[in-house]
């Protein structure tokens, strides 16, 4: 496999900041000269590598490279948007002016607008998110094949797999407005991933770990990364259900995460100026318990979720969220805080890094600590309502006996309303899962409904 | 008809993709005799030019429209079982040339194949090869959003809030294979939808509801068509606001017509998706022939009907939809199939090898997914029950193709009582084990339905437009995910 090597179209550079400062010029020019009071343009480039090895030969190899320009167009408080991949100067001319045209049948919004001048983004830092992998084809897949037979030498019950998958991204994002910001800076996210599957019987089950990073020197060896997922996959084979009843869950930090992704939901501008919150009007109340701290910290260094400035431009800062329970601040853009007479906290585009301070307990201990009771695992399907809290979704795990895992459960739910259920968090782990936006460890939660037999 | 149609398309996609870009036939001659080679059993071009348009109506007022347009070619060559894959968003020679030589690094020796002759291949006529961006000026598009916004606010004085969406899609394909195969499709796909917030004594609720297809606008211009969608979203929040805890536990469930065949998506459809069994991952793998269904269930999957969401007048391989029985009368009868595992298996594509894009690789996917009616009356079947859950309204669901384990979260459901329908419960999940759910089966309605075309499915990444439908159908044992034991 010399070839793949040698191909030209395997790109290797990311385009520097100017290349794509330029283009972004030029539309937000044309913007203004066709007669545009504000705008805003967003440039991306990116490239990576994917390849797949399932059952030690080459699934999948993917090259994959995509661009695109958007922008977003104001006449007075109208306004109007488009977007194209192609970047030569008719197309870039002929998407300045969709959106111009958009924007005459669009109504005055008096929230329209760009973020305020004054909180543009201003020597944004070095946050380090960006780190080459410079990974050859044949490399990529001799790590896939190692983590894949790692993994199914955990078991002998272990009988299939659906591969294992190293890959490599870079991206280089460019944003500017006619404020006259224009900023830009690169990151990368490198990945292995491996699912596995086993059988007893009749009954075969999944399971999968990954590892994920924006610096590849961070990532987890890619035979740990296998092994994990048989550990995994084994401990589910021989899966029962259990009887209805109301019993307390742990969430693993995987599942967890999701918990503090309907909180979010909640507190963002657009559910709450649209009134679509369970969490309405509750700036400063008590909506965890009083020794739960929550924070935003956008400058992590070499985090995923981290970000200098927003996709407003507007500069990004370390916040507390909740603090000691008490809800202290929501994720608001420019639009949605004017909705709401507030003012935006940086979040167009969404949170970046959200932190739940960590308990002291490990895993083992939390199991303790609940003596007997659920741990979820897995959860399935989006049963959850984000205007009124109502929560119910399917779930897969453990059920714990005497502080311990007695033995793995499925076709299961679990439900209960979503303030309640953070209301009665009991404790929250230092099992810390860090390979995402939202940062957790494991979570206590008492008293939730389970359904089965 | 269908013939005309292929060809007219062809010219279309000829001009709108490969002549700007200057590329006649004899240049993807050149791009195949890179890509193709001794080791290399299959190769494919996608290309693809997509407009699409959006526009959102919220507070009453017209907030935000945008327009996008995406072109690309997405470069595959297949050897035995691997796939080399890679995409340019340039649609011109020295671009493919490299994509192609990137693609078939997976096919380890060297030489070029030769190209026989091209030849167009066959397709269907299900929908006109419109552009429905042009279907409705702006103005008319505006007065749309504005007439549900108002059609919906005039339902009820405890409607708070209106959000209206309208969307367009006009998507050209043109895919070229190793086997000398140009095929063609003009695809338009329309989508009109309405969520209200209702409010009374500070408790909020909310619903929606739409429908669309591969049409242009003017399906949205029917009076009745807007008056249907406003009046449902607005039923749907103000019964929720009376809505009482759902049970939790396992109980005999009515699944009304329609929409709720994401039932049939989620238990059955996906485990029956070739890549699935030819990797023996599904719990489905190596049963076919086998019983796995009631003798009452017959489960097909359907690009053919004419204008429908999920339907298609070739797949993204250039292999004509069909409708492949997957159950009849209980027993499993057949995959969807895309052309490798087709081939892998010793099998016959079934025109279901889909894509999202030309970035995007294709794999098995489901079209329109429906069970055929029963002999049961409706009222028939909710009269046989005397405790359990009637649900008519569901959000989405998701499987375990592996365990079989799926769900599927219903958010308009009464209890059944007796025999009559009496509360209306609030949202919840139904779980459930996909190899035996249809099994459970006992009644199955003369009221087939298809939802009103507002699917979209994911997988892998990926998302594909899909349609679902069903007879009111009455499984003995589902485990229904509310919060009220006992």
């Amino acid at each position: 496999m010399t070839e793949s090597a040698l191909s030209p179209a395997v790109q290797r550079q990311l385009p520097a900041k100017a290349e794509l400062a330029e283009p972004l010029s030029e539309a937000l020019e044309e913007a203004t000269r066709q007669g545009a009071t504000a705008a805003e343009a967003s440039v991306n480039s990116s490239f990576g590598l994917s390849v797949k090895v399932r059952q030690g030969e080459v699934d999948t190899l993917e090259h994959m490279r995509d661009r695109g320009l958007a922008i977003t167009v104001y006449f007075g408080q109208r306004k109007g948007s488009a977007s194209s991949a192609d970047f030569s100067r008719a197309s870039l001319m002929e998407t300045v002016r969709a959106a111009c045209d958009i924007a005459r049948y669009t109504s005055e919004d008096p929230c329209a607008g760009l973020a305020d001048a004054a909180l543009m983004s201003a020597d944004a830092p070095d946050l380090r998110l960006h780190y080459r992998w410079d990974i050859e084809p044949e490399t990529a897949i001799d790590l896939a094949r190692e983590c894949e037979a790692a993994a199914l030498e955990v078991d002998r019950r272990l009988t299939n797999s659906e591969g294992a998958e190293v890959s490599t991204h870079q991206g280089i994002h460019v944003y500017g407005n006619t404020h006259g910001f224009l900023d830009g800076y690169p990151a990368s996210q490198h990945s292995i991933s491996c699912v596995v599957l086993g059988r007893i019987g009749e009954s075969m089950q999944r399971d999968y770990w990954y590892t994920t990073a924006r610096d590849p020197s961070a990532l987890q060896a890619a035979i740990a990364v296998g092994q994990e997922a048989g550990r995994r996959t084994v401990r589910r084979l021989g899966a029962r259900r259990l009887s209805t009843r109301t019993v307390p869950v742990l969430f693993t930090p995987t599942a967890a995460r999701s918990l503090f992704g309907h909180f979010l939901g909640a507190i963002q501008g657009g559910s709450l100026y649209r009134k679509a919150s369970f969490l309405l009007d509750s700036l400063d109340t008590q909506v965890f318990p009083n020794w739960l701290n929550i924070e935003e910290q956008p400058h992590l260094p070499s985090a995923l979720g981290s970000a200098p400035f927003d996709g407003e431009g507007v500069a990004t800062r370390s916040r507390i969220l909740v603090e000691q329970g008490v809800l202290r601040g929501y994720v608001l853009s420019s639009y949605s805080a004017r909705k709401l007479g507030m003012q935006t906290t940086g979040n167009a585009g969404g949170i970046h890094n959200l932190v739940v301070h960590p308990g002291t307990m490990d895993y083992a201990q939390l199991l303790q600590e609940m003596h007997q009771g659920l741990v979820v695992t897995h959860l399935m399907g989006q049963g959850v309502n984000p205007v009124t809290g109502d929560y119910s979704r399917g779930a897969a795990g453990f059920w714990v006996d005497n502080g311990e895992e007695a033995y793995p459960v499925e076709e299961i739910t679990i439900a209960g309303h979503l303030k309640e259920m953070f209301e009665r968090i009991r404790a929250v782990g230092r099992d810390v899962d860090i390979r995402g936006n939202i940062r957790t460890g494991s979570v206590l939660v008492e008293g939730m409904t389970i359904a089965g037999e | 008809m269908s013939d005309n149609t292929m060809q007219h398309n062809l010219d279309l996609a000829r001009q709108s993709i490969l002549a700007p870009a200057d590329l006649g036939e004899t240049d993807l001659e050149r791009v195949f005799g890179r890509l193709m080679g001794p080791k290399v059993d299959a190769a494919d071009l996608y290309f693809q030019v997509q407009r699409h348009e959006a526009w959102v109506l919220e507070d009453g007022i017209i907030k935000e429209g945008s327009r996008s347009l995406d072109q690309g070619v997405g470069v595959r060559a297949v050897s035995g079982e691997q796939t080399g894959f890679a995409y340019s968003d340039e649609i011109m020679l020295p671009a493919l040339l490299e994509a192609s030589s990137a693609a078939r690094a997976i096919a380890r020796s060297g030489g070029g194949g030769r190209l026989q002759a091209w030849k167009a291949g066959e397709g269907l006529a299900l929908y006109q090869p419109l552009n429905p961006l042009d279907s409705l000026s702006a103005d008319e598009k505006v007065a749309l959003l504005r007439e549900l916004d108002a059609e919906a606010r005039r339902q009820d004085p405890r409607v708070e809030q209106v959000v209206v969406s309208l969307a367009g899609v006009h998507d050209v394909v043109l895919v070229a294979t190793g086997e000398g195969q140009l095929s063609a499709d003009v695809r338009p796909l329309v989508r009109l939808n309405v969520t209200v917030l209702v409010e009374q004594n500070g408790c909020r609720e909310s619903g929606s509801a739409g429908g669309g297809g591969r049409t242009g606008y003017e399906c949205f211009l029917d009076s009745d068509c807007l008056k249907g969608y406003a009046r449902e979203a607005v039923r749907q929040a103000l019964l929720n606001l009376e809505a009482v805890e759902a049970p939790a536990g396992t109980f005999p469930v009515v699944l009304g017509p329609g929409w709720p065949g994401v039932l049939l998506h989620e238990a059955v459809g996906h485990g029956l998706e070739g890549d699935f069994n030819r990797k023996a991952t599904s719990a489905f793998a190596g049963r076919l022939g086998e019983r796995v269904a009631s003798p009452l269930c017959t489960v097909v999957d359907n690009g053919t009907l004419p204008g429908r969401r999920g339907s298609l007048n070739i797949d993204d391989e250039g292999t004509p939809t069909q409708c492949t029985t997957l159950i009849e009368r209980g027993v499993l009868t057949g995959y969807m199939q895309d052309s490798l595992n087709a081939r892998l298996m010793g099998m016959r594509p079934t025109g279901n090898g889909r894509r999202e894009s030309y970035a995007h690789l294709p794999m098995p996917r489901m079209t329109n997914t429906y069970m055929l009616a029963g002999p049961h009356a409706p009222e028939e079947i909710i009269a046989s029950v005397d405790r359990g859950l009637y649900a008519v309204n569901f959000g989405g669901g998701q499987v375990d193709i592996t365990s079989g384990k799926f769900v599927f979260s219903a958010s308009e459901a009464y209890l059944i009582e007796n025999g009559r329908i009496t509360r209306p419960v609030k949202g919840a999940t139904l779980i459930g084990n996909g190899p035996d759910v249809l099994t459970r089966v006992s009644m199955v309605g003369d009221d087939l339905q298809l939802d009103s075309g507002i699917g979209t499915c994911g997988k892998e990444g990926q998302s594909v437009p899909v349609g679902v439908g069903q007879p009111t159908l009455k499984v003995d044992a589902l485990t229904v995910g509310g919060t009220q034991v006992g």
